[in-house]
């Protein structure tokens, strides 16, 4: 193969056919208010680590229906477990559930 | 003698006020330029946010109107003012002298191939909410083929000025979680994708409706414009959108593409408007007298406004409209043509 | 698909081509990148269909590769404009042919300008007495040459020797068409059939007995625009676009690509080598590449002209799997041969791409 100093960009583009229904469905099962969630943003702006690490709950969630799971992980990391997300979500989420939930799951494949 | 009303469009609004006017004690005239009543509502199939059949509605308005006049295949062919009346002449032939014109000739799809780039008419999969309420009522449509990924454009022709129509068309984004809950009842299996680009549930269970969605029938709500539709080589359609949430352009292979046409002003009603010399704003729709205290009033004497034909309505706003503009015009009759009072004190008494 | 939406498509955006007595202006690139090209055009119009076409040899470039890469400021260019116009109206003409899709979409840019600028257009017309002391002029018609093609496209069938068909099966050949994003998409009325479903090729395919491929990734750039390659480091990215209409059109299995613009059939053509070579991956039947030809070159083989007079030898992919298709006849010795059939040697042949 010829070296000509430059090559084929990687695409960025999220591509919703690579979507995992399965394994989706797995949280589902054991979270189904995942579904119910209306991306406010509400919990990533009162998580305590969030003031100083990139973490999202909110993020994670559209992660993992981007078909991006480890991402979805990468963003959970940081999450101390406080419980303050759990408080304010319009939408009665248990968030704390979600979140060990989709630790749970998407660690394991 | 009593008062001649003379109602112009006999959809939802028409058919209202027409059976409002004549329980008041009016002489009832209603002309619809096509061959049945009903307007739009007769061509859906289950109304939003509780899933009433349409046809139920449509009769039990229907069934209200005995008394009135009313004909179909007919337009106005020519109408001016005399003295405190409206001289109307119809294209049957009849002619009529109007002491109240009420208009409801209502509102136009908006064109949907007008849109080049979401190929409507062009690609094999392709259609409108229209063209879904039909299938629905209808069963068949060659463009549904067991679809396994379909999903849903909020904004088509409406908040687009390439498109002509700066405003929101009001009731499209409940049609289309309605009809995603519907085509997920309809098709299981299916994944369903909704675009928008601010989702509008103002109304009564509007909310419920959305949380119905997204809990029991896992509609996926994607908040970015679909901007680019093409076919590929299976037929399927390659639908370009952005994900704005997480700031990156997506791409998805669907087999079915609703777009949520908007609502235009009627070309019938403005064909009429014209022959009275009505204005309209910069929207399309007709202009009235007040838009806070006198809505279903048109700034020329004698001639009331109801329904869509002053701007995107639901269908419960339509029928309080048109009960206002019955309101209005009784309250205008009865100061304009005292006399005539007599008479329908009578009737009223016979109630 | 459904061709009718299509058609109605087409009938909003009509263009009116003027019928004869042009004034024809080269482009900068086109002629090192295919060599016969232009004198193909030039002897089609004059010699076979018996036009009158004109050009000067004191007219110059446009600007255009200049003015995209921000070395000269709009003045410039549109003063340039200014003195190609003038040398037009002074030769008697009023019909302006361009012949490169970069310059078609500024000259309409510049047109528009003027039009929604008139105090730009005394300045220009002002600027241009002071440095060459022309007259001020506008073309009363500003069209590119694959319009003149596409006007013509009919006559050119009724002569021509060869169809778009696979003479052994009898089946329309799959053409993919690519218009430079100049063309229609800066303004879409200038173009003929719009910007959606440009009509401007798609005619000339259908004219001639081809069959047009519609795949998803039609309206994408293919990557040329000037800045993006002029440095080896940005080059991927003009290499990742055309890659992407690449993965996007293999599934239809196209016999051919036409363009009308001089970069895209210039890396359309060579990026199919870069792909090759860098990652194995090859396009069309047996790895041996789809040929890229510009409607020039398409309209010469139609009409019966010798291929390596057309300069197809020049191609980085071979076009004998195409003119086999077509059943036009070809000397292979004669491909490599200088003037007067002189031995020159001949290119060495890459490793993945056959």
């Amino acid at each position: 193969m010829v070296d000509f100093g430059y090559g084929i960009s990687p695409s960025s583009r999220l591509d919703l056919d690579k979507f995992d229904r399965k394994t989706f469905d797995l949280l589902v099962a054991e979270e189904p208010d995942v579904k119910k969630c209306i991306a406010c943003g509400s919990c990533t702006a009162v998580c305590a680590a969030g003031k100083f690490v990139p973490t999202s709950l909110r993020s994670a969630i559209l992660a993992i229906q981007n078909g991006l799971p480890d991402k979805a992980l990468e963003l959970l990391k940081p999450c101390q477990l406080c419980g303050k997300c759990t408080l304010v979500c319009p939408r009665e989420i248990n968030t704390r559930h979600l979140i060990l939930s989709i630790i749970k799951i998407y660690s394991a494949k | 003698m009593k008062n001649n009303v003379l109602i112009i469009g006999g959809g939802p609004a028409g058919i209202e006020a027409s059976a409002q006017l004549q329980r008041l004690g009016y002489n009832v005239i209603l002309i619809e330029k096509g061959s049945s009543l009903g307007g739009h509502l007769s061509k859906w199939d289950r109304l939003f946010p509780d899933g009433v059949h349409a046809d139920g509605v449509l009769s039990s308005m229907l069934k209200n109107m005995s008394g009135v006049k009313s004909f179909t295949d007919t337009q106005v062919k020519s109408i001016n003012r005399l003295d405190k009346s409206y001289n109307v002449i119809l294209s049957n032939g009849i002619s009529v002298l109007a002491d109240a014109v009420l208009l409801a000739s209502g509102f136009t799809l908006f064109r949907a191939e007008k849109k080049e780039e979401y190929g409507y008419g062009i690609y094999d999969h392709v259609i409108t909410n229209a063209d879904l309420e039909a299938y629905f009522s209808i069963g068949s449509d060659s463009r549904i083929d067991k679809p396994k990924k379909i999903g849903f454009v909020h904004c088509v022709g409406s908040r687009d000025e390439k498109a002509g129509c700066r405003a929101c068309s009001k009731v499209c984004c409940a049609t289309a979680v309605k009809q995603a809950c519907e085509m997920k009842e309809e098709f299981p299996d299916a994944e369903v994708y909704c675009f928008y680009m601010d989702l509008r549930m103002f109304g009564r269970h509007y909310e419920d409706l959305y949380l119905k969605a997204q809990k029991e029938y896992g509609v996926r709500f994607i908040r970015g414009r679909v901007a680019e539709v093409s076919e590929n080589a299976d037929g399927s359609l390659q639908v370009k959108a952005e994900d704005t949430f997480s700031s990156k352009p997506l791409k998805v292979t669907l087999d079915l593409l609703v777009l949520m046409a908007g609502m235009r002003p009627s070309d019938a009603g403005r064909r009429v408007g014209d022959l009275l010399g009505m204005s309209v704003e910069e929207d399309g729709f007709f202009a009235v007298r007040d838009s806070v205290t006198s809505n279903q009033r048109s700034p020329l004497p004698g001639v009331f406004l109801a329904g869509t034909a002053t701007g995107p309505k639901t269908l419960p706003e339509t029928i309080a409209d048109a009960r206002g503009a019955s309101m209005e015009i009784d309250r205008y009759l009865t100061d304009v043509f005292p006399q005539a009072s007599d008479y329908k004190k009578l009737i009223r008494e016979k109630w | 698909m459904i061709y009718e939406g299509k058609q109605k498509v087409w009938s909003d955006y009509q263009k009116d081509i003027p019928d004869d007595h042009y004034f024809y202006v080269r482009s900068c690139i086109r002629q090192s990148f295919f060599p016969a090209s232009e004198v193909t055009f030039l002897d089609i119009t004059r010699n076979r269909l018996g036009k009158d076409i004109f050009e000067t040899e004191h007219h110059t470039t446009c600007g255009g590769i200049a003015y995209h890469s921000d070395t000269i400021p709009q003045e410039t260019v549109m003063t340039i404009i200014a003195r190609q116009f003038a040398l037009m109206a002074k030769n008697g003409y009023e019909n302006y042919v361009c012949s490169c899709i970069t310059s078609f979409g500024l000259y309409c840019e510049t047109m528009e300008t003027w039009r929604e600028f008139p105090e730009e257009e005394a300045r220009i017309k002002d600027i241009l007495w002071k440095t060459c002391k022309l007259d001020f002029a506008k073309p009363k018609y500003l069209i590119h040459a694959s319009d003149l093609v596409y006007k013509y496209r009919n006559l050119i069938a009724a002569q021509a020797k060869h169809k778009l068909i696979n003479v052994k099966t009898g089946k329309p050949l799959k053409v993919v068409e690519h218009i430079g994003c100049h063309y229609s998409k800066m303004f879409p009325s200038k173009g003929v059939g719009g910007a959606e479903y440009p009509y401007v090729l798609v005619g000339m395919i259908e004219a001639w007995g081809g069959e047009i491929v519609d795949y998803p990734e039609r309206r994408h750039c293919c990557g040329f625009g000037f800045r993006q390659y002029f440095i080896k480091g940005n080059r991927g990215y003009s290499l990742s676009n055309t890659y992407k209409k690449f993965e996007s059109m293999e599934p239809f299995h196209p016999d051919l690509i036409i363009t009308n613009c001089p970069g895209c059939p210039y890396f359309m053509d060579r990026w199919q080598y870069v792909i090759a070579e860098s990652t194995g991956r090859t396009y069309g039947e047996e790895g041996h590449g789809i040929p890229v030809l510009t409607y020039e070159e398409v309209a010469g083989l139609v009409m019966g002209y010798d291929p390596w007079d057309l300069g197809l030898q020049t191609h980085q992919i071979d076009s004998e799997p195409l003119l086999d298709k077509m059943g036009i006849e070809y000397d292979p010795a004669q491909k490599y041969a200088g003037k007067n059939g002189k031995d020159i040697g001949s290119p060495i042949c890459p490793t993945c791409l056959k």
